[in-house]
């Protein structure tokens, strides 16, 4: 069973009078544990993608399976549960609340969540420590550096244990060093099992990917993984 | 999303921008300082006029000379135009009313008073030992009239304040003889001052004896008969029986005029309390004002906060979340704006009763239950729809716009 499988997704934007077909017949199936990249031009529909892949938007038609269950049926609510428990979000402008500090940010999704206080100290202590910001605790998102904001939203991501990560332009508005260094965790978490799927307009970080998906106009123009079962590796993920 | 994490997180969203709570936590607090301080002044005229009033004495009925009502043709009142003298008899009858528990006849007139060549003019009360406790005043040196039979007038004299300060300045003013009219009387007590009265002020009062002080005008006539009735129920029962006591003494012609404290005590009292009403509605509309700021300040938030209502949505928060979290910011604000106001109000209070220590101004518990109240109310009313407003953002359009 696949992580995600679309069949005829439509999604279609009204622009005035005219009408703009984001995505059009769009068939991708993506196995648990694999290692996407979403790439093409401005307009292609990669972020139209990758937002239906997060139930933040709705296809016009099709369906969208995620583990098994049509979820494009799910009221308002439930999306927001699936959202919570199997999908994290990395953004390319990190998307941190200003107001809150970084252990605070890292544990907004667990606060959302209901989880309670003691056991939320305990994991985002532990995701502290796991991608070294234990010194920036307490810090706000606007004395954190480029990176080290991108740390924290990783690290807010992946506090859930999700299926999978979407991660858009990641390393957009980062540099070089920090880019590379913010690509590794995600592949790194990648190792252990999660699913990942960057949106990206860099050709070096859509080459590190084992499966490249080039859109264009709404349609899948290229897909190098296109059976979807070239990642056998991909057994020991938890789904 | 558990209430007190909401709690936190609308706590902390809204001093993430003091000075815009601080201006919407000012308004609402200006609107309940505005209802607690002017119904304090309301409040406290209602107050100011029923205390005036009582301190004529409670439980009061009084009567005096002449009908005040219109009778029909009556072939007593044809013989006799003028009515006739209450005299300190007709009080000592009404005496015999169960109703009754005690009465003081009083005989009013002007006379001089003089001591060691200072003289003035002063009002003279010609009543008896009772007057005291009818009155409800207080003595500031010495004793009241002696009780004595009522026809006899022993030669002494109870003063007020300002009459023993301007005639015997710092001397003692106690067991000195005092000339009234073409009499000599000693000054037995001398009157709290009081400073309030309504229609006699009791500091340039000269009480002396009923009898003596019908001598001095030379007239047997009662100005008033102050009656007090046993208690309030009482009082309807006292007034009738004083009316038909009279009456039969009179040749059944009814001719005084009965009238009670409690009329018009009861008229005052509603009629001030329908203007602090009125204020408070005045002072109302304030609040309004400030639930509406209030809306308009939690719908800018909703507007600067876009990408962040996008990315707790994308983080997994049903809309139920976001809704409690703005409506909670929102009803934080009026809350603590109302408390600050309540605050500010019972300040302001405080301070007119420090500058004008006879006017009671306190603030009724209806119109602080109710300026709070009202200002919750419209704080939370005034949030629903920015929160909802937060709620129904699309997540993909908020998180797109930062």
């Amino acid at each position: 069973m696949a992580l995600i499988e679309l069949s005829g997704i439509e999604r279609v934007f009204h622009l005035g009078d005219s009408e703009v077909h984001a995505l059009a017949a769009l068939d991708l199936s993506i196995e648990a544990g694999e290692y996407v990249a979403v790439m093409g031009p401005s307009g292609s529909g990669k972020s139209t993608l990758l937002n239906l892949l997060g139930l933040l938007d709705r296809p016009n038609a099709g369906t969208y399976r995620l583990e098994g269950r049509d979820i494009t049926t799910l009221s308002p609510d439930e999306q927001a549960k699936v959202r919570s428990e199997r999908i994290g979000f990395v953004f390319q402008s990190f998307h941190l609340v200003p107001r809150l500090t970084a252990a605070e940010n890292i544990a907004l999704p667990m606060t959302l969540a209901g989880i309670p206080p003691r056991e939320r100290a305990e994991r985002v202590a532990q995701a502290l420590r796991d991608y070294g910001l234990e010194n920036r605790a307490d810090h706000r998102p606007d004395q954190l550096s480029g990176g080290q904001r991108q740390r924290v939203a990783i690290a807010r991501a992946t506090i859930m244990r999700p299926a999978m990560i979407l991660a858009d332009e990641p390393t957009g508005n980062l540099d070089r060093a920090t880019g590379d260094e913010v690509v590794r965790l995600l592949e790194e978490l990648n190792g252990r099992g999660v699913t990942l799927v960057v949106v990206t307009h860099d050709q070096g970080l859509g080459a590190r990917a084992r499966r490249q998906i080039m859109m264009e106009d709404g349609h899948l123009k290229r897909d190098s993984g296109a059976s979807g079962h070239r990642n056998a590796e991909a057994a020991g993920n938890p789904s | 999303m558990r209430l007190a994490d909401t709690f936190r997180f609308a706590r902390d969203a809204a001093t993430g921008n003091p000075l815009r709570t601080a201006l919407s936590v000012l308004a609402m607090s200006i609107g309940v300082a505005a209802v607690v301080v002017l119904t304090a002044l309301g409040d406290g005229a209602r107050r100011y006029v029923v205390d005036q009033f009582s301190s004529l004495g409670t439980n009061l009925v009084i009567v005096l000379p002449g009908r005040s009502g219109t009778g029909g043709f009556n072939p007593a009142t044809a013989i006799t135009s003028t009515p006739r003298d209450l005299t300190v008899d007709d009080a000592a009858a009404i005496l015999r009313s169960p109703a009754v528990k005690r009465l003081a006849p009083l005989a009013v007139g002007l006379s001089e008073i003089s001591y060691g060549g200072r003289l003035r003019e002063a009002t003279v009360a010609g009543t008896t030992a009772e007057f005291l406790e009818v009155r409800r005043m207080d003595l500031a040196q010495g004793r009241f009239l002696p009780r004595e039979d009522w026809n006899r007038g022993s030669s002494v004299a109870v003063i007020g304040s300002k009459i023993r300060e301007e005639l015997f300045g710092p001397e003692p003013a106690i067991g000195q003889l005092v000339r009234l009219g073409d009499r000599r009387l000693r000054v037995v007590g001398v009157l709290k001052s009081t400073g309030q009265g309504l229609g006699m002020n009791t500091d340039e009062l000269v009480i002396v004896p009923v009898a003596l002080a019908q001598a001095i005008f030379n007239s047997n006539t009662l100005f008033r008969i102050l009656v007090e009735a046993k208690s309030r129920e009482a009082i309807p029962q006292a007034k009738d029986q004083t009316l038909e006591i009279i009456k039969s003494r009179h040749q059944g012609e009814e001719d005084v005029t009965v009238i009670t404290q409690d009329a018009v005590l009861a008229t005052f009292d509603k009629l001030l309390s329908a203007l602090t009403l009125g204020v408070a509605g005045i002072a109302a509309i304030s609040l309004a004002v400030a639930g509406i700021l209030v809306m308009n300040v939690m719908l800018v938030a909703v507007t600067q906060r876009t990408g962040e209502i996008g990315l707790l949505k994308a983080l997994g928060a049903p809309a139920r979340t976001i809704r409690l979290a703005f409506l909670m910011e929102a009803a934080m604000l009026s809350t603590v704006g109302a408390l600050v106001g309540y605050g500010l109000g019972q300040a302001g209070a405080f301070a007119i009763r420090q500058f004008f220590p006879v006017f009671p101004a306190y603030a009724p518990q209806w119109a602080v239950i109710a300026g709070l109240g009202t200002a919750l109310a419209t704080g939370l009313i005034f949030g629903v729809m920015p929160a909802r407003r937060a709620a129904r953002l699309d997540p993909v359009e908020a998180l797109m716009r930062r």
